[in-house]
């Protein structure tokens, strides 16, 4: 089944190009919708009493030369992370084919978005760590041309940057993964969670996982490597803009969490203060470069990188509900900022502007229904209890007062506090752009102006990720109780 | 000792093949009236093909046995060995040759090039380099790169009435004249110190306490000097861009592949079967070649407008990634089995360039001469997907391989097995290196292949016109050839020459 979730998006990619361009869209939709029904599939049928070891398995060999093995495998980790891309792709795809907005060049578009489908999946399954940096590459290539072929007025530049910056990245991570390679002489990404580090010394378990976490830095990102990411977001077409907040940025914290914490195990010890110390200076960055945006995607951007601060602070505790509380934090993320740059997408549309001054308030008087989601998806975004936000930065707080053996307790105190601090700031600009908004008159200039209020389509995209948003918010044992035997088994060592 | 040797006419039968096909091109175009030069290019073609059958069934022979074939012998040494690094190799080559071939086809015709003349010197120039990937003497590979340099002099020079190719040819002449005498002495200090021609002889005489070292030392890196000209790695580098933007497309193609490989074959057989017990001396040397090719390639390629220019740092800048394994061998000294290894990544790495590089070649020969340019400015692509959408995408796919990005898998294979060997060597710093470099790579083949696919004066793309029917069968070849590495490149990953004791 996990090479279904596979071939599924990768043939459709290839048959799209020889459709009609009208029927372009709509087949899409049937792919990603069929990709998420497998995805589904594997959620009901998932063990959930062993969520700790890789489920539906696959392991063919490729390339024995570099022990490059087809080497796949469902755990509790990666079984939400699947089912979310799986969503978010449906939901973009059926983004793409409303009738009111169909993009040019659809085929193309279409092909790019089930190829990052096919890499961004593969990420996610793949239990070799060759196998692994493949997927993570064959991302770039289709995100890069969504960017340039679709995006913005800057969207050359923005998408240049991308690339050559996450190239970058991988570079660093696959020095890193081959240095590991060279002292373990194997690929397999179960074998080496079992190993937990045995037989490397603390030089090179402290070097690995700095190449490793240091070229998965980029993805995340962790500030001060994020510069791309405002452009990126910015310039890229919603569902580019979806795409890269709700999952992009996800392969790099999974990363972290399936390789670099569980395979250098004293290696993660020695550089996790650093990674929290990045963490938490992102958070507070990122809230106070919030406060000063203009631009409403520009502002859902640079929230991102606050959020990626709280799922590393999370990872840098290196104890099970701080890993569990990053692994929550992810899927939270996604939902709420898919939904975000769904919405501003939307705004967009309507206003034909992302800029705040130029909308100039009043979005709930002049569509309600569009103004309360709005309203909704920002209180979710900053961590009201009671909805998906919420919890991943909790929980990741929390696990900051007690860190794993071996870390200074009196820095994480400091973290939390810094982290604490900003909670407030984050609250701060969402509601101050709510204010500016939503709140309010409307405007002179858009009062004459007629357009509609939420349409059946629109809410068609949306609800699944309101239902979630909310759901995950009230249970979040939906997530953890799939994630917690995993990270356990991958702490413990297999 | 024998007088008189047997000659094992199977083994030798690749490069005899081409080289009598070259003969009777020549005898025939002396023959044949004008309106018939088509045929000689398909006499030509059918030569690379034949030889490329005898390949395989030499292959046939060699590979279930795992032992290699060899001829002109003393004793257990054989001056020329046919083994699984020669048959892939001249696989390679044939391959290379054939699509450099249809290529050229339409430009002996184009730009009025003598036929007889230009195949003769191609098939000459390519038997040299099949000869290469079999000597296992110092001998027969000076003779076989002079082989395949003399020709290349006068095709390079061959569209006469243009000032550019003239001087493009007079200076890699007397680039390759000095780099020659360079290792020829080198050669000379190499066998006064051991006595000997043969590789494996003086891989033994090497590890003998008696050996003059300090000459026999010197003699090492003057000879890697001499390959240092003949794969244009950085400094000796100068003559590239220059004698590709000279002459025609084709014969670029056939310098840029064909002409590399057969330096690399050399290379490789020189310092791994021949002086593999120095590498302590040439392995920090080739590093430094590997680390300033790179860089240098990768940094001025950044600035190149013309699509041949462009070209033309590039692959000074892979030369580097080429040699980037191979420099990490100081550390390895006495164990063959990993020298092996690192000798694999270089010959991985070079075959699937060879692949990749011709595809764009073959593109830029069927874009042409544009203002004196061959293959035009990198601006004069844009739009190209919507004027000609396979031609397009076929480049986009080749850009994206020597990127080693995927959808360019082959190429980002390669990479990893060239950045393993370099850390099994213990050469982080060179890995890191690369790393930089590989994005200093993608910016610009991203920048070429962006232009593909934007919106642009489609007018000049469609003039054009339609693809002919060789380029076709051209691109086709390379494309599916980078597609099939992509799938398994196992194929050509993991060959080294067979090294002794």
């Amino acid at each position: 089944m996990t090479v279904l979730l596979l071939v599924l998006p990768l043939l459709g990619c290839l048959a799209v190009l020889g459709l009609p361009p009208k029927r372009a869209a709509a087949f899409g939709v049937a792919v990603t919708s069929a990709t998420l029904a497998t995805a589904l599939l594997m959620a009901a049928t998932f063990d959930y009493h062993r969520s700790g070891f890789a489920q539906f398995s696959v392991n063919a060999p490729w390339i024995p030369l570099i022990d490059l093995r087809i080497h796949l495998g469902v755990d509790g980790i990666s079984l939400p992370l699947v089912v979310l891309t799986a969503l978010l792709c449906a939901l973009c795809a059926g983004y793409l084919a409303r009738p009111s907005g169909q993009p040019e060049r659809p085929r193309a578009l279409v092909a790019l978005l089930l190829l990052t489908e096919v890499g961004m999946l593969g990420t996610f399954v793949a239990l070799n760590l060759l196998l692994f940096f493949v997927f993570f590459e064959v991302v770039l290539v289709p995100m890069y041309a969504v960017i340039a072929g679709w995006g913005g007025q800057r969207r050359a530049a923005a998408a240049r940057q991308f690339i050559l910056y996450t190239l970058l990245g991988s570079g660093v991570l696959l020095v890193g993964l081959l240095l590991l390679y060279s002292r373990t002489s194997t690929m397999d990404m179960v074998v080496l969670v079992g190993r937990a580090g045995t037989g490397l010394s603390h030089g090179v378990q402290v070097l690995g996982f700095l190449l490793i976490a240091g070229g998965l830095a980029v993805k995340v990102p962790v500030w001060p490597l994020h510069s791309w990411l405002p452009d990126a977001h910015t310039q890229a077409p919603t569902v580019g803009s979806v795409l890269l907040a709700g999952v992009l940025l996800k392969m790099g914290t999974y990363g972290m969490v399936r390789i670099a914490v569980p395979m250098l195990p004293e290696g993660a010890v020695a550089l996790a203060p650093a990674l929290g110390a990045l963490g938490v200076a992102g958070i507070v960055y990122a809230a106070l470069a919030c406060l000063a945006q203009r631009d409403l995607k520009r502002l859902i951007a640079f929230s991102s990188v606050g959020h990626m601060g709280f799922v590393l602070l999370g990872i840098a505790t290196l104890t099970p509900v701080g890993i569990n509380a990053a692994l929550l934090g992810n899927i939270a993320h996604g939902l709420i900022t898919g939904l975000l740059f769904f919405l501003v997408g939307g705004i967009a549309q309507r206003y034909g502007s992302t800029d705040i001054d130029r909308i100039g308030g009043g979005l709930l008087a002049k569509a309600p229904r569009l103004g309360s989601l709005l309203v909704f998806a920002a209180v979710a975004s900053l961590g009201l209890p009671g909805l998906a936000g919420f919890w991943g930065e909790m929980l990741a707080m929390l696990s900051a007062f007690r860190p794993a053996g071996g870390l200074n307790p009196a820095l994480y105190l400091v973290f939390l506090a810094v982290a604490g601090l900003g909670t407030v700031l984050t609250a701060a600009y969402f509601l101050v752009m709510l204010r500016r908004v939503a709140q309010g008159v409307v405007p002179p200039r858009w009062t004459a102006e007629r357009f509609g209020d939420v349409t059946a389509r629109e809410w068609v995209a949306w609800t699944p990720l309101l239902v979630l948003v909310l759901a995950i918010g009230l249970w979040p044992r939906i997530v953890l109780g799939v994630t917690d035997g995993a990270v356990r088994v991958l702490l413990r060592g297999g | 000792m024998q007088t008189i040797q047997s000659v094992d006419y199977l083994a030798v039968a690749p490069p005899l093949m081409l080289a009598l096909t070259a003969v009777g091109v020549l005898v025939a175009d002396a023959f044949l009236p004008a309106r018939r030069s088509p045929w000689i290019g398909g006499a030509a073609l059918t030569g690379v093909l034949l030889a490329l059958a005898a390949d395989l069934v030499l292959a046939v022979g060699v590979l279930p046995q795992d032992r290699p074939r060899g001829t002109f012998c003393v004793g257990a040494s054989c001056s020329y060995s046919v083994d699984r690094f020669t048959l892939l190799f001249q696989a390679v080559l044939l391959v290379a040759g054939t699509v450099v071939l249809l290529l050229a086809n339409g430009e002996v015709r184009r730009a009025g090039l003598p036929a007889g003349e230009f195949h003769f010197l191609l098939l000459t120039a390519l038997a040299g380099a099949l000869t290469i990937a079999a000597g296992r003497d110092l001998v027969i590979l000076v003779v076989g790169l002079e082989v395949v340099s003399l020709p290349v002099f006068a095709l390079v020079a061959l569209r006469r009435y243009d000032g550019r190719s003239a001087e493009a040819g007079l200076t890699m002449f007397l680039v390759s004249v000095t780099s020659t005498a360079v290792m020829l002495f080198g050669v000379s200090l190499v066998y006064g110190a051991t006595g000997s021609m043969l590789l494996d002889t003086i891989s033994a005489a090497l590890r003998r306490p008696g050996t003059p070292h300090t000459v026999a030392a010197t003699g090492v890196v003057l000879v890697l000097v001499g390959f240092g000209f003949k794969v244009s790695a950085v400094p000796f580098h100068f003559w590239a861009p220059d004698t590709y933007q000279g002459a025609p497309i084709a014969v670029a193609a056939f310098l840029s592949v064909v002409s590399k490989a057969a330096g690399f074959a050399g290379l490789v057989l020189v310092l791994t079967v021949g002086f593999g017990s120095y590498a302590g001396v040439w392995g920090p040397l080739v590093a430094v070649l590997a680390a300033a090719s790179m860089t240098v390639g990768n940094l001025v390629a950044l600035r190149q407008r013309a699509a041949i220019r462009l070209l033309a740092w590039s692959s000074i800048a892979q030369a580097g990634y080429m040699l980037a394994p191979l420099g990490a061998a100081a550390g390895l000294v006495g164990e063959p089995r990993v020298l092996g290894v690192l000798a694999a990544a270089t010959v991985g790495y070079v075959a699937i360039y060879a692949v990749m590089n011709l595809g764009v070649f073959a593109v830029l020969s069927f874009v042409g001469w544009i203002d004196g340019l061959g293959g035009g400015r990198l601006d004069d692509y844009r739009g190209m997907a919507r004027s000609h959408p396979a031609l397009a995408l076929a480049l986009a796919f080749c850009l994206a391989c020597l990127a080693g990005l995927p959808p360019g898998l082959a190429g980002l294979f390669a990479k990893i097995v060239v950045f393993r060997g370099v850390l099994t060597g213990g050469y982080g710093w060179l890995a890191v290196l690369m790393a930089v470099n590989t994005v200093l790579g993608l910016a610009y083949y991203l920048a070429w292949a962006s232009r593909l696919f934007a919106p642009g004066p489609s007018e000049s793309t469609a003039a054009f016109g339609p693809v002919p029917r060789h380029v076709a069968i051209a691109v086709g070849l390379a494309v599916a050839g980078t597609a099939l590495m992509s799938v398994l490149p196992q194929l050509v990953l993991g060959v080294a020459p067979t090294l002794g004791g």
